[in-house]
């Protein structure tokens, strides 16, 4: 399907289509379409349909339906629905299914939006390629040889693919905009604090951060209304600041603004004809009205180093629960309470997901907690300030995405290092809880994507928004995978 | 080697103790908190540390934190934050604990309490809030069943530096600061279900040959009694000072602290593990949660709404209503109680017969029935008057306690009972000089020892004054008969 969230909802609102329609033909395309990417973890087309059809019937009815009515949408499996498993791509909770439902697909239900399915990750959203994920992998939808990019690669794949107008990810260090920028689409990073946590299953708790991924920033807005705003049951969101957006209501003009670029974000290890379009990209934003801006963020280099710490000493203790006892998988060789902690562990996660959880619980041992940990901790502030002092001078931050376009599958399993430098540029953001946006802004030599990442100040995504959108207009960017044409 | 006689000691005991508070639901969920439902009954998907779920803080709890902080003459943190402890154990669902560690609710404060008559006073080093466990049930044989409604329970756990030097001395803190958080009305304080849980931190400095040694510090862990309190001290002290004896290297760093745990039916301590290394809990700032801040403003109306200290009002009783520290001691034991004894002196009661009635009458008529006298459901007006009526002559002593048994049956007032029940005192001389010549005539031998016999004189005329009364039922009035039994007396003298 190539309509847009807006698109469909304009259509069924005029009542040229019916959200079963809708509904149906995203079924298809998946029918057709995942065997090649396998996005879709589980699809739901009978609780879909059944949900499009209610909505038909309100239509029908003259009751009030929400803002995203009969759009199909899909959902990263780290994030709880009632009814369909949430198996966070881990033998550990393959067959869990969450008894109760995440806040933003709550929100997203009752904006009347059916959820299609599930979507594959990296295991508890734990890599930048899904390569990690314990149930199979998701590839590129640009090339089946290319990585999908991770973590939420499910569900950037499943957009691009023409599968979905629109799917939730998540974002701890990058898990949005990686896959994003990877696959063509859109991907937005809220400011922390933003977006309800309520239900999705913890990795760096104080780092993530659901958002949507879309074809065009109009569309991001449009979740982004839906999904953003209060929720009393997570303390760390920030209550009081509705996201309201312009562009969803058809304003397309940002102010005049200024655009910073780092230095920092053009070093050593950026692929050319990355850095030739997101140059030409930057370009373009000047052509719009910015002011290019010359700035400085001189702990950019550390944020890798700090992302990997923070976020496995988060991971450590969110992961500890997973331990065959209450719930979850658990050995069926244990003759101890002990041995069936450590057994049922070993079995039910993967390499990378203990390679951090060994990693997390180092860095907050005793003796090693202050040389780490704690260090750590003030880099993060020193990096939340080093942008604080940029946003004085300029409205939102250009950069690459990441330092190349999809690598090749198998290409990085074995350098877990190589594999986290994927994600050199998007971990800040996420350090600092900036908004951050993933735009795509051209093509390498194969033909592969390659997105732009703008960062905002904090609560700004709607400035972010306005601009990306301002950026697509009139360009083949965000155009569909190759995946998506017939005549393939 | 040193004998028993050869050495000096001290005990050195401090205590860590666990504080259920009163909250109506648990610290981080909207569950209830209750004792005795079915298992797991009391749960959802926070208590229960489910995939996605996140607490949010009670704020009751944390007031009543702040409360206990500031009856405990705390500094209250402007800032403090939570924290994750972390350690496996399957009652406890995500496998770490939220707690506070580096800023707790309050720290650096004292308590006062009396001990045998003597004011003492200890230090306060911190009282943090973090969430209960729930409780591993080895009940089948081969397999361990996990109960989780008590999981997320708030506790306060409340930390005292090392200053206590005897078992009496531990007793009356923990029972004074067992008072002091029922008065505050922040936990139910109930030991039985386990709401407060003591555990003293106890070893003994010895001194033997000019030189000091300490022992190894035992914990004694989850003492809910103030008797297993005292017994464990007790026991911890001698046990110690032998083990010392027979091994003079059984000290502090060269053997490992230990935790044990009070076998109540043997009356022993119980070794249960030794503290070689410090478990490494990890704690880090915990995530999920924003930090609880005070302003001095707010801090400041809670401290003007905190009830006077039962210490305090101990010493008001005694030095301003003239009561006898035991007395007074009795009747502010709990709150309410307290509470009724000032109201009934409001309704106008002499404070003094109002301490008799509370500590003899009301609290006998209590106790038959398990209960406390604020719970046996007699006003304060009723009280009042019926303590009026005891000073007034209206009734005697003794006819006050039957008067005061049907109270608990009847809304009528105290004086009505009194004349139905036929115990309203008669003042009348005719009528009771009536009942003397009855009670001289039956005792002709007591008669003549009152009158005549200097060694008996005085038992014989209080046997007479007793005969009066139990033939005039209790309504005679024992002032007016024990002056004209002495009349009676001097006359019959005058007669021999």
């Amino acid at each position: 399907m190539n309509q847009s969230v807006y698109d469909i909802v304009t259509a069924i609102g005029k009542g040229e289509t019916t959200a079963r329609a809708v509904v149906a033909e995203s079924l298809a395309a998946i029918a057709a379409r995942d065997a090649q990417v396998r996005a879709f973890v589980c699809v739901d087309g009978e609780g879909a349909l059944a949900a499009a059809d209610e909505v038909d019937r309100r239509l029908a009815a003259g009751e009030r339906v929400g803002p995203l009515a009969g759009v199909p949408v899909a959902i990263k499996d780290n994030i709880c629905t009632l009814n369909l498993p949430t198996t966070c791509a881990s033998r550990m909770l393959e067959d869990y299914t969450s008894p109760y439902e995440a806040g933003v697909v709550e929100r997203l239900r009752s904006a009347g939006a059916i959820v299609v399915g599930k979507t594959n990750l990296d295991e508890f959203a734990m890599g930048s390629s899904n390569e990690n994920s314990a149930l199979f992998r998701t590839v590129n939808a640009w090339s089946p040889d290319r990585v999908a990019g991770g973590s939420s690669g499910g569900s950037a794949v499943a957009v691009a693919a023409g599968m979905v107008p629109c799917a939730l990810g998540s974002d701890t260090g990058g898990s949005i905009r990686l896959p994003a920028s990877f696959n063509g689409v859109v991907g937005l990073k809220p400011t922390y604090g933003r977006v309800s946590r309520y239900g999705l299953v913890a990795f760096g708790s104080s780092l993530d951060q659901i958002g949507p991924i879309t074809r065009d920033a109009r569309d991001a807005a449009i979740v982004l209304s839906v999904i953003a705003g209060d929720d009393a049951r997570d303390s760390t969101n920030v209550r009081g600041r509705p996201f309201i957006s312009g562009i969803a209501d058809g304003e397309t003009t940002p102010d005049p603004f200024s655009v910073g670029v780092a230095s920092e974000c053009f070093g050593e290890g950026l692929a050319g004809s990355v850095r030739a379009s997101v140059e030409a990209g930057i370009g373009r934003l000047g052509e719009l009205g910015a002011e290019t801006v010359d700035i400085r963020l001189p702990h950019m280099e550390y944020a890798i180093a700090c992302y990997y710490i923070i976020a496995t000493a988060e991971a450590s203790s969110n992961l500890a629960r997973y331990d065959g006892v209450h719930y979850g998988h658990r050995t069926s060789r244990a003759d101890d309470i002990f041995e069936l902690y450590s057994h049922s562990r070993v079995e039910g996660f993967g390499a990378e997901v203990k390679r951090r959880i060994m990693l997390g619980t180092y860095v907050l041992s005793s003796g090693y907690y202050d040389a780490y940990y704690k260090k750590a901790l003030q880099v993060r502030t020193l990096i939340r300030r080093d942008f604080e002092k940029a946003f004085e001078k300029v409205d939102v931050i250009a950069s690459p995405v990441a330092p190349t376009t999809a690598f090749r599958v198998g290409e990085k399993t074995d350098d877990p290092l190589a594999m986290y430098l994927a994600d050199v540029y998007t971990t800040s953001a996420n350090l600092a809880g900036l908004p951050a946006i993933s735009i795509p802004c051209g093509f390498d030599e194969d033909g592969m994507p390659i997105g732009l990442q703008l960062m905002g100040r904090w609560f700004e995504e709607d400035r972010l928004l306005a601009i990306a959108h301002r950026f697509l207009e009139g360009t083949d960017y965000n155009r569909l995978s190759p995946l998506c044409n017939p005549a393939r | 080697m040193y004998s028993e006689k050869d050495i000096t000691h001290r005990l050195i005991v401090g205590f860590e103790i666990h504080v259920q508070l009163a909250t109506r639901t648990k610290l981080f969920c909207g569950c209830a908190v209750e004792f005795g439902a079915p298992p797991n009954s009391r749960t959802c998907p926070v208590c229960l540390g489910l995939p996605g779920a996140l607490p949010v803080m009670n704020r009751r709890a944390f007031e009543f934190s702040v409360d206990t902080g500031l009856a405990l003459n705390c500094a209250i943190n402007r800032l403090s934050k939570w924290d994750r402890k972390s350690y496996y154990y399957p009652d406890l669902p995500k496998n770490y604990q939220t707690s506070q560690y580096d800023l707790p609710v309050a720290c650096d404060g004292f308590f006062e309490f009396n001990a045998n008559g003597q004011p003492r006073r200890i230090s306060i080093l911190r009282a943090h809030l973090e969430e209960d466990a729930g409780k591993n049930i080895h009940d089948t044989p081969g397999c361990t069943l996990v109960d989780l409604n008590r999981t997320g329970t708030p506790l306060l756990e409340i930390v005292t530096l090392p200053e206590i030097e005897s078992a009496d001395d531990a007793y009356a803190f923990c029972t004074e600061l067992q008072r002091l958080v029922t008065y505050l009305g922040v936990s139910h304080g109930n030991m039985q279900m386990g709401q407060m849980r003591f555990e003293p931190n106890i070893n003994v400095e010895i001194n033997a040959g000019g030189e000091t040694f300490r022992t190894p510090i035992s914990e004694i862990k989850n003492l809910n009694s103030f008797r297993s309190v005292r017994g464990a001290i007790e026991y911890e002290y001698q046990r110690q000072i032998q083990d010392w004896l027979a091994d003079n290297d059984y000290v502090i760093n060269d053997r490992p602290n230990e935790n044990r745990g009070w076998d109540d039916d043997r009356g022993v301590t119980v070794f249960q593990r030794g503290k070689e290394a410090a478990h490494d809990y990890r704690y880090f700032p915990e995530p999920d949660l924003v930090p609880a801040t005070t302003e001095e403003a707010w801090l400041e109306t809670r401290r003007a709404k905190l009830p006077m200290a039962p210490l305090k009002r101990r010493a008001e009783l005694v030095n301003n209503l003239g009561l006898n520290p035991d007395d007074a001691a009795v009747i502010v034991s709990d709150r309410a109680t307290a509470d009724l004894f000032d109201a009934a002196v409001e309704a106008g009661a002499s404070p003094k017969t109002l301490g008799k009635h509370f500590v003899n009458l009301w609290a006998k008529l209590a106790a038959d029935r398990d209960a406390r006298v604020c719970d046996l459901g007699i006003s304060a007006d009723r009280i009042a008057e019926l303590a009026n009526m005891v000073d007034q002559d209206s009734v005697s002593a003794t006819s006050a306690v039957k008067v005061a048994g049907a109270m608990l049956d009847s809304p009528d007032s105290p004086m009505k009972l009194a004349e139905s029940m036929g115990l309203r005192a008669v003042l009348d001389t005719g009528e009771t000089q009536a009942w003397i010549e009855q009670a001289f005539a039956a005792n002709e031998q007591a008669v003549r020892d009152a009158a005549g016999n200097p060694k008996k004189a005085k038992a014989a005329a209080g046997f007479l004054r007793g005969q009066v009364m139990k033939i005039s039922a209790g309504k005679a009035n024992p002032k007016l008969v024990g002056a004209l039994i002495e009349a009676r007396l001097r006359e019959q003298s005058t007669q021999e």
